[in-house]
C-alpha cells in the first residue's frame, strides 16, 4: 500500500465524490506526529460506522484509525466479531481472517512484507475482539507471542459475546449474568495482559478508551516497539452498553468508572522497549 | 422487482453455466463466441453509441495515479467517454455504503443494478475494476438488468460481460477509440 492509491487522477476528479477528494487532501497522510487532535480538522480514516449508536467500540476506533503513525503503510487483521462489521468502512487495508486465527494470518503477512519490502515499513496490527483473542483464538494469539512476531495486538474486550446476543467469554467477569448467560459467569476473568506479559510480550497496556490522548499514546507505544523489538499487546475495554442495559449515552461514564476499578491503567513494558520509546519521545513522536 | 436479461445473450446466473470462458490472448469474448479482438471493439462501440444512456464506470486502477500508466489510462477514459458520448461514474472503492449509495453519483460493486436502473444505462463499460469485484458487479447485472456490458480487463476478461476485452492497456484502450471513432462516423454521428 502506497499514499499514491489516496491521489486522484486529475482527468476523473470532477466525478468523484467530496469525501474521497477530502482523504486525498485533508487526511493525515505522511506524518506520524498525526494523532486524536487532528480529529476535529482532518479527514477520519472511518467513514462511518455501522455499530450501535453510542457504542464505545466506535470511539475507540476513531481514536486507534487517528493515532496510527504510519496509516499507508499498515494493514490491519481483523477477525469474526462487532468489530469485524466496521472495517468495509475504513480506508486501509484490512484482512479479514478465520475466527480465531488473526495472529498468525498477522504473522505471515508481517514476514512476507519484510520480505518484499526490506527497506520499507510495514506496520501489521491485530485489532479484534476479546472472543477472537482471548477465547476462540487462544492459541493463535499466544504462539504469535512465543514466535516474536512483530506484531500489534489490540484487543477490544466488551466482555461478552456481544453481536450474537449475549453468551459469556472468557473475559466476562465472574458473577455476571447476560442473555444467554442466566446463571452468571462461575469462573474468574482471564487476566489476558498477565498472560501477554508472560508470554514474551515487550509492551502491554490496559486500559478504557475514555481518554483519547491516553489511548493515542499507548497505541504509538505498542506500533513502535512492535516495529523494533517484538510483539507488543494492548487490551482496551469497550463495553457493550446493549448487553449491560446501559443508554447509548452512558458508555463513556461507564469507562470512567472501570478507570477506577479493574481497568485502572495499567502498563508494562522490557528494557529493550523502554529504550525505543525514549528514542521516539526524543524525536518528538509520542 | 428486477428484469432478467434477454436470456438469448445472458443467461441466469452465471456465463460459466453456459460453459462460456475467457477468451484466450489476442481474442474477444463477444456473447457466446470467440472472435478477433478488432471485431469485439467495432460491436462495442457500436453498442455504446447506439443505445440509450451509455456509460463508462472506471475503477480504482484508473482512478486513483498509482503509476504512470494509471495517469494516462485516465487521460484515455475522459477521451472515451467524450468520443462516446458517455457519462462516467466512478466506481471509486469497493466499500459498502450506508444507508445506501447515491446511483447518481457512484456504482458499487456490490449492487450495481441500482445505478443501473436509476439511470436506465443500456451499454456500459468496466475498466481500470480490479478482476474480483468486475466478476461479482458483472454477474450481477447480466442477472437482474437488461444493459450491454463491455469489460476492458488489463488482465484475462470476465466471461459474464456481453463483451470481453484482455490484456486492454494503453495501446489497445487507443485503438478502441480510434475504432469508435470510426463507427461513429459510419453511424453519421
Amino acid at each position: 500500500m502506497s499514499f499514491r492509491i489516496f491521489k486522484i487522477n486529475e482527468d476523473l476528479k470532477e466525478f468523484m465524490p467530496p469525501e474521497i477528494i477530502d482523504l486525498e487532501e485533508k487526511a493525515t497522510w505522511g506524518n506520524p506526529k498525526r494523532g486524536v487532535m487532528d480529529l476535529p480538522y482532518s479527514k477520519e480514516l472511518l467513514e462511518e460506522h455501522s455499530l450501535c449508536a453510542g457504542c464505545p467500540e466506535s470511539a475507540a476506533f476513531r481514536y486507534i484509525l487517528a493515532s496510527l503513525p504510519n496509516p499507508e503503510d499498515t494493514i490491519i487483521v481483523n477477525s469474526t466479531g462487532c468489530t469485524s462489521l466496521v472495517f468495509p468502512h475504513i480506508a486501509l487495508h484490512t484482512v479479514h481472517s478465520l475466527f480465531g486465527n488473526q495472529n498468525a494470518i498477522a504473522s505471515g503477512i508481517k514476514r512476507t512484507l519484510e520480505w518484499r519490502f526490506p527497506d520499507k515499513v510495514k506496520d501489521v496490527i491485530v485489532l479484534a475482539g476479546d472472543g477472537a483473542i482471548v477465547d476462540i483464538g487462544l492459541d493463535c494469539t499466544l504462539q504469535s507471542f512465543f514466535r516474536q512476531e512483530k506484531i500489534t495486538t489490540i484487543c477490544f474486550d466488551n466482555e461478552v459475546y456481544a453481536n450474537t446476543g449475549g453468551q459469556e467469554s472468557g473475559m466476562t467477569v465472574k458473577g455476571h449474568v447476560f442473555k444467554m448467560a442466566p446463571k452468571g459467569k462461575q469462573w474468574d476473568k482471564v487476566p489476558m495482559w498477565q498472560i501477554a506479559i508472560d508470554s514474551g510480550c515487550h509492551y502491554v497496556a490496559r486500559l478504557t478508551v475514555s481518554s483519547p490522548k491516553r489511548v493515542e499514546q499507548v497505541i504509538k507505544k505498542a506500533i513502535y516497539v512492535a516495529r523494533e523489538v517484538g510483539p507488543t499487546y494492548v487490551h482496551l475495554y469497550t463495553p457493550c452498553i446493549l448487553e449491560i442495559g446501559l443508554n447509548s449515552d452512558d458508555g463513556l461514564e461507564e469507562m470512567r468508572r472501570t478507570d477506577k476499578e479493574r481497568f485502572k491503567f495499567f502498563e508494562y513494558m522490557t528494557d529493550a522497549a523502554k529504550e525505543v520509546i525514549q528514542k521516539k519521545k526524543e524525536e518528538g513522536l509520542i | 422487482m428486477a428484469k432478467l436479461g434477454p436470456s438469448g445473450y445472458s443467461p441466469y446466473p452465471v456465463a460459466v453455466y453456459e460453459n462460456l470462458l475467457n477468451p484466450p490472448p489476442g481474442k474477444a469474448v463477444m456473447f457466446n463466441e470467440i472472435v478477433d479482438e478488432e471485431v469485439a471493439m467495432r460491436e462495442a462501440a457500436k453498442a455504446m453509441l447506439t443505445r440509450d444512456n451509455p456509460t463508462i464506470f472506471p475503477g480504482p486502477q484508473v482512478l486513483y495515479a498509482w503509476n504512470d500508466e494509471a495517469k494516462e489510462k485516465a487521460r484515455l477514459v475522459r477521451k472515451m467517454a467524450e468520443v462516446l458520448g458517455a457519462k462516467i461514474i466512478p466506481m471509486y472503492d469497493y466499500r459498502p455504503k450506508y444507508p445506501k449509495i447515491d446511483p447518481e453519483k457512484e456504482i458499487n460493486p456490490n449492487h450495481p443494478n441500482l445505478t443501473i436502473w436509476h439511470n436506465n444505462i443500456k451499454a456500459c463499460i468496466f475498466i481500470g475494476v480490479h478482476c474480483h469485484y468486475a466478476n461479482v458487479a458483472l454477474k450481477i447485472i447480466r442477472a437482474e438488468t437488461d444493459c450491454f456490458t463491455i469489460a476492458m480487463c488489463g488482465m484475462a476478461g470476465h466471461e459474464d460481460a456481453m463483451i470481453t476485452l484482455r490484456d486492454q492497456h494503453t495501446e489497445e484502450i487507443e485503438k478502441f477509440i480510434r475504432i469508435a471513432e470510426e463507427v461513429k462516423r459510419d453511424l453519421g454521428k
